[in-house]
């Protein structure tokens, strides 16, 4: 009767698992198909969306790769990206320490204020960026996206930070310190390798941000090969009212695989970094 | 030869005067104890020898070298924390080490003295494990090994065994004891438990509200207090004090008698003792109850061995005695001890 019942059990566990798994892996996969189906194929309303009803062909991403800048669009996004990685672990990591080890109340009264610049949006912000933009002579340049998105990642990162940094006890720098290291050293011997879950996630965070950021991207860039992936691949594969969607599902599919790939070797770290930093925060 | 030396040590938070002027001379292979109720500024005076808190006003000589502006690591200290403060990722071997490594020792050396430490406290077994799997008592040993393996000039230990269960600690007290004997390490154990004062200290420091009491070993603390405070922190029950003739009268418990007990010779002082409540605790019998002429209500308690089997019955009034030697005087205002009066 016992092990009826948890026979039940488990069926009924690994049944919502796959759901969920062909849930997630759903876009995926349709990205994959539909990027080697002809046209024929993929407007006829009546035909399976899930199988090749005409022969597979390559042709759509042949127009992607050589008939749109899309390596360049690639190649922007990725030197953006790490760039701005960069920059945000560079001024967010020392700017919550102190923060995290600041005595008294301004350092969290600090910490929410940065975190509400976070909360300002894009949308109201562009129209003064561009200016500034404008101003140093970076419109029409990648470097103008280098510069404007840490404004963005680095006020979050910061807050999310400030939470691991804080729940690490001062009583292991301070022993470190005793054992012979200098502040400086103490930090990074000790209270960096403990934190590098949240660093995980603020690089995750960080990087997934200049993948997908439109507004600045659309507005700072009118050169085609300055631009990046989330706004040269739909300016340059919609054109009026015709969507090439094989050649834009393949766009999208080939940048994410990759990126889900390596997110997946973090996943467990990842997940921690993300709801610690929520109820420490 | 005196290892550390503090000067005239002050430590104000703001208006907070955590550490407010402290002398003190610890010498070679000396195990002192700084005891004191909590926020007496006992671990703030120990943190500023670490070289972890800066001194407002004052010095510190750790081996004659003035080292008050120091940074920890320049000062041939060593210290284990009241958390114990092990590096969570790291194994016990590499936390061990790192000490060590801090000072970039050859490996083999490095090999050879954490295998050394290790073996003292026989914890050679969990190197390969980490902090999170150890128990307590595992835990405490391997920060004894790490600030051991440092070979220091002086070890401070801030409150380590508060953390370990009761039975536990006896053992630990006894174990520390011998190792450090045995070791000759110059130590300063910060506590606020006087039974782990008493019982491990060379010398003891009582502190309070910033300042240090008393200095003496545990026998003279407890038997030639300073002043009201350091009679009544250290004893349980704790000493009787009660005013008589613009003084203050004191006596431990224990040398508070029923007549009969002691030699016809002996020269004792008698009250007259109005028990109120009586308590079997085993080896001891505890009478609560007040001294009657007194000069306000008070509180005085006997402590009676189970050897002493004379009937005391609540309600009644006894007249017991205490030897001459055994009464102190103490300064109404001050609460300084002061020369013996005459009482009546």
């Amino acid at each position: 009767m016992w092990a009826v019942k948890n026979a039940i059990k488990r069926t009924l566990l690994y049944i919502t698992v796959m759901i969920f798994c062909f849930f997630s892996a759903s876009p995926f996969l349709i990205m994959l198909i539909n990027t080697f189906k002809q046209d024929a194929d993929l407007y006829r309303p009546q035909n399976n969306p899930f199988i090749y009803n005409f022969p597979p062909t390559l042709e759509n991403l042949e127009l992607l790769f050589q008939r749109t800048n899309y390596m360049i669009f690639v190649r922007n996004s990725l030197i953006v990206g790490v760039l701005v990685v960069l920059i945000t672990l560079v001024i967010a990591i020392p700017g919550a320490y102190s923060l995290a080890r600041l005595t008294g109340q301004w350092g969290e009264r600090a910490g929410i204020g940065i975190f509400l610049v976070y909360l300002v949006p894009p949308t109201l912000l562009f129209i003064p960026m561009f200016r500034i933009v404008a101003a140093l002579n970076l419109n029409n340049t990648i470097w103008s996206l280098v510069l404007v998105y840490p404004t963005i990642s680095i006020p979050f990162c910061t807050w999310l930070l400030m939470g691991f940094f804080k729940s690490i006890p001062r009583d292991l720098e301070e022993a470190a310190m005793v054992d012979g290291y200098s502040h400086l050293m103490a930090f990074l011997k000790v209270v960096m390798p403990l934190s590098l879950s949240g660093i995980i996630a603020v690089i995750v965070f960080t990087f997934t941000l200049t993948l997908h950021e439109f507004v600045y991207a659309m507005t700072f860039i009118s050169d085609s090969t300055q631009r990046t992936i989330s706004v040269g691949v739909p300016i340059e594969l919609v054109r009026g009212d015709v969507f090439f969607w094989q050649s834009l599902l393949a766009a999208a599919v080939i940048v994410a695989l990759p990126v889900g790939f390596v997110y997946n070797l973090f996943l467990d770290r990842l997940v921690a970094g993300f709801t610690m930093g929520a109820v420490k925060g | 030869m005196a290892v550390v030396e503090v000067k005239g040590l002050k430590k104000h938070f703001g208006n907070v005067k955590a550490v407010n002027g402290v002398d003190l001379s610890i010498q070679k292979g000396e195990l002192l104890v700084i005891l004191g109720p909590s926020g007496c500024g006992k671990t703030t005076l120990m943190r500023m020898i670490a070289g972890l808190e800066r001194p407002t006003a004052g010095d510190i000589l750790i081996g004659d070298q003035v080292v008050t502006h120091l940074p920890p690591r320049a000062r041939k200290i060593a210290m284990v924390f009241q958390s114990y403060a092990l590096y969570p990722h790291m194994s016990i071997f590499d936390n061990i080490a790192f000490p060590l490594k801090a000072r970039r020792e050859p490996k083999d050396a490095i090999r050879q003295k954490v295998e050394w430490a290790s073996s003292i406290l026989g914890i050679q077994h969990l190197l390969d494990r980490k902090p999170r799997q150890l128990s307590g008592g595992e835990r405490q040993r391997v920060a004894l090994a790490r600030a051991l393996v440092k070979e220091p000039d002086v070890m401070l230990l801030d409150e380590p065994l508060s953390n370990l269960d009761a039975k536990l600690r006896a053992s630990a007290r006894d174990e520390l004891q011998r190792f450090q004997r045995q070791l000759g390490i110059t130590t300063i154990f910060v506590t606020h438990d006087q039974i782990e004062a008493m019982g491990l200290g060379d010398r003891i420091a009582v502190m309070y509200a910033g300042q240090v009491r008393q200095i003496g070993t545990p026998q003279e603390i407890y038997h030639e207090p300073a002043d009201t405070f350091v009679a009544t922190f250290l004893g349980s029950p704790p000493m009787n004090l009660f005013e008589r003739n613009d003084c203050l009268v004191g006596f431990r418990p224990e040398n508070f008698l029923p007549p009969g007990v002691l030699q016809p010779e002996d020269k004792v002082t008698a009250f007259p003792f109005h028990v109120g409540r009586v308590e079997y605790l085993g080896s001891d019998r505890l009478i609560y109850g007040t001294i009657e002429g007194a000069a306000e209500q008070n509180k005085t308690i006997s402590k009676l061995p189970s050897t002493i089997t004379v009937d005391i019955e609540p309600d009644k009034v006894y007249e017991f005695v205490v030897q001459a030697k055994d009464l102190k005087f103490f300064d109404k205002n001050t609460g300084k001890r002061i020369e013996p009066q005459p009482l009546d």
